[in-house]
């Protein structure tokens, strides 16, 4: 039916666009939370979740108060959930889409007896063909001879029917569960000695570096966690220039924190945790290049682990005629050198906040003070206008446009000034080479 | 006196240099486009004034640039002697506030040694390390054809003489060029514009 159509029946039909891949983002996360019943969970279709209870509806007080468990908090979160539960895969499906409620223990055909044959997962073409030839029920089908039906339309009615009512096994297969990246490590006897805790973090190191390895992950941020004796315990954080597994070179990061650490009287525990993954892919190592890299991701990682690994930036260049806004500046470890630096006019070297200076005018005054020095102009090129960005709104170029002029004095210095005529004033906004 | 140039500019590598005055700034970008490889930039976090890659891009390529703020003087220092030590950037720019003193000098020093790594501070006037191998004053000059002439000045040597020279920035050559003594100049015929 078009949408057109569609609005004619139902007036205040509302669209969205279809988002599959949101959908099944969402299911996952369902999944995830269906865990809270039994500990396999599986999807069903597009739009379904298949959970095996067997042996943990009793902990939620048996089949009808865990059914009424998960209704209503689905119905909390806002959303309309179908169910029914059985003794077989294909019986519970039958009562989640065309009935509801319980089937009784080994009596499913009671339960879906009644229900459309469609209700056993059947294709579209048999089961209409089924309907025509006045099969109807599914228990209209159960009575027929068996060996007519899989002549006629194959063993595929058959294989469901006998799934639904349990003569045949479906099994489930329930989510992986995601990896998880930590290792511990307990000591017969407590440590003290920095030589020791290096050697324990060195074999944490290589069992984590081995289950990233299997995994294609690298590790962005790592914890290692120091127990000692008396309950305390003491945390090493490292972030990482860019995602490793590689233990040899991580271990050296650590040398700095583990010389911080106050052991008191023994470390007995040791736990290494990757606290974000981030996926590395096998990478052909050559003898070339690699090395040059290496050093200075690790570098970055040092100076990092000092200073913050935020404050290790770089630029990029921005598309805009704003001079402060120009160029972003970027945590050099989330970002790659990129774009081309094209500039059109000549600009200064260093810019600063706009400093107000003393002048009237359109023209640069002929003597100006700035910063407590005082310059002569002799010369003044310009001006270049330049007009605020107005789908932005500035505090800074609230002034309106600016004229823009190099000046060059005869002390020496060559400043960047500018005019706002909108708002007459004078400013220093940068310096020349 | 310009002949003798080309021994000081490209500066010595595997030491830390200083440089001060009003086109410190300028010094440094040109000497930044003579290394090959990566620039790092240290200074504290707190400057209002900062490079502007859009007017530094005609000396060296903005990518090639890595930029570190630390916290204070302190955390300047230890980053830039971590980096020259590591000997995986080609310069290191150390914008500092304080007097450096002989010790935090001369780690410097070590540092850039032994990772075969050059170092560059920018200093207030009068506020150098003596371990600095050399020590350049810059500042720009006003002329009537050349709005890139700059005064450059050796003010401490530790293997050499002292020498000033008047240099220029070549647009097209895309570098620093030695141009003589007022004196020894031919009468400029270009009138300022």
């Amino acid at each position: 039916m078009g949408y057109s159509d569609a609005r004619a029946f139902c007036l205040d039909l509302q669209t969205h666009p279809a988002d599959p891949a949101g959908d099944q983002a969402f299911l996952q996360v369902l999944a995830r939370w269906a865990k809270r019943y039994c500990p396999w969970v599986g999807l069903e279709g597009a739009d379904g979740l298949v959970l095996d209870i067997t042996g943990s509806a009793h902990l939620f007080g048996g089949e009808a108060p865990l059914l009424h468990d998960i209704h209503q908090r689905l119905a909390r979160a806002g959303l309309f959930v179908r169910s029914g539960v059985a003794d077989t895969r294909g019986a519970a499906w039958a009562l989640a889409h065309y009935g509801k409620g319980i089937a009784a223990r080994a009596q499913q055909l009671d339960a879906i007896g009644q229900l459309p044959v469609a209700a056993l997962r059947l294709d579209q073409k048999p089961s209409i063909a089924l309907q025509r030839l006045g099969v109807r029920s599914i228990a209209d089908l159960h009575a027929l001879p068996r060996a007519t039906i899989t002549r006629r339309f194959g063993p595929e009615v058959l294989l469901r029917l006998d799934q639904a009512l349990g003569t045949q096994a479906e099994t489930i297969s329930p989510l992986p569960d995601p990896p998880a990246y930590q290792v511990r490590l307990s000591l017969p006897d407590p440590i003290g000695l920095q030589a020791d805790v290096m050697a324990g973090t060195a074999r944490l190191l290589d069992q984590l570096c081995d289950k990233l390895t299997a995994q294609e992950m690298g590790a962005r941020v790592l914890q290692l966690c120091l127990r000692r004796v008396d309950k305390g315990t003491q945390e090493i954080d490292i972030r990482l220039a860019r995602a490793m597994r590689d233990p040899q070179r991580i271990l050296t990061l650590f040398e700095r924190g583990i010389g911080d650490i106050d052991a008191g009287f023994g470390i007995d525990q040791m736990r290494l945790v990757a606290t974000l993954v981030e996926p590395v892919a096998v990478e052909q190592v050559t003898h070339s290049q690699v090395e040059a890299g290496d050093k200075l991701d690790d570098l970055i990682t040092r100076i990092g682990n000092r200073i913050g690994l935020d404050n290790v930036q770089r630029f990029l260049p921005a598309d805009s005629h704003i001079p402060e806004r120009s160029f972003i500046v970027a945590p050099a470890a989330y970002s790659t050198p990129a774009g081309r630096w094209v500039s059109l006019r000549e600009r200064p070297i260093q810019i600063f906040p706009p400093e107000p200076i003393t002048g009237a005018g359109a023209t640069p005054p002929a003597s100006l003070r700035w910063r407590r020095m005082s310059f002569r102009v002799e010369r003044a090129t310009g001006p270049e206008r330049i007009a605020p960005e107005w789908w932005l709104s500035d505090e800074n170029w609230r002034s309106g446009v600016r004229d823009y002029w190099k000046v060059e004095t005869k002390q020496g210095r060559r400043l960047w000034l500018f005019y706002t005529p909108q708002n007459p004033a004078w400013f220093v906004q940068g310096q020349f080479a | 006196m310009a002949s003798d140039f080309h021994i000081h500019f490209p500066l010595r590598p595997n030491r830390v240099h200083e440089a001060c005055g009003p086109s410190a700034l300028g010094f440094a970008f040109a000497v930044a486009g003579q290394r090959r490889g990566t620039v790092l930039w240290v200074t504290e976090a707190w400057h209002a004034d900062q490079i502007n890659p859009a007017g530094f891009a005609p000396y060296f390529d903005p990518r090639n640039l890595l930029i570190a703020k630390g916290k204070d003087q302190t955390d300047v220092l230890a980053t830039a002697e971590e980096a020259l030590r590591s000997g995986a950037i080609a310069l290191t720019v150390i914008t500092v506030t304080k007097p450096i003193g002989l010790t935090e000098g001369r780690r410097l020093q070590l540092a850039a040694e032994s990772g075969k790594s050059m170092g560059l501070c920018l200093v207030p006037d009068g506020m150098g390390s003596n371990a600095a191998e050399t020590r350049w004053h810059c500042e720009p000059i006003f002329d009537a054809a050349d709005s890139t002439l700059q005064r450059w000045e050796i003010i401490k040597n530790k293997s050499g003489t002292l020498a000033t020279w008047i240099v220029r920035w070549n647009v097209e050559a895309r570098r620093i060029t030695v141009v003589s003594e007022t004196g020894e100049r031919p009468v400029s015929q270009v009138a300022p514009d």
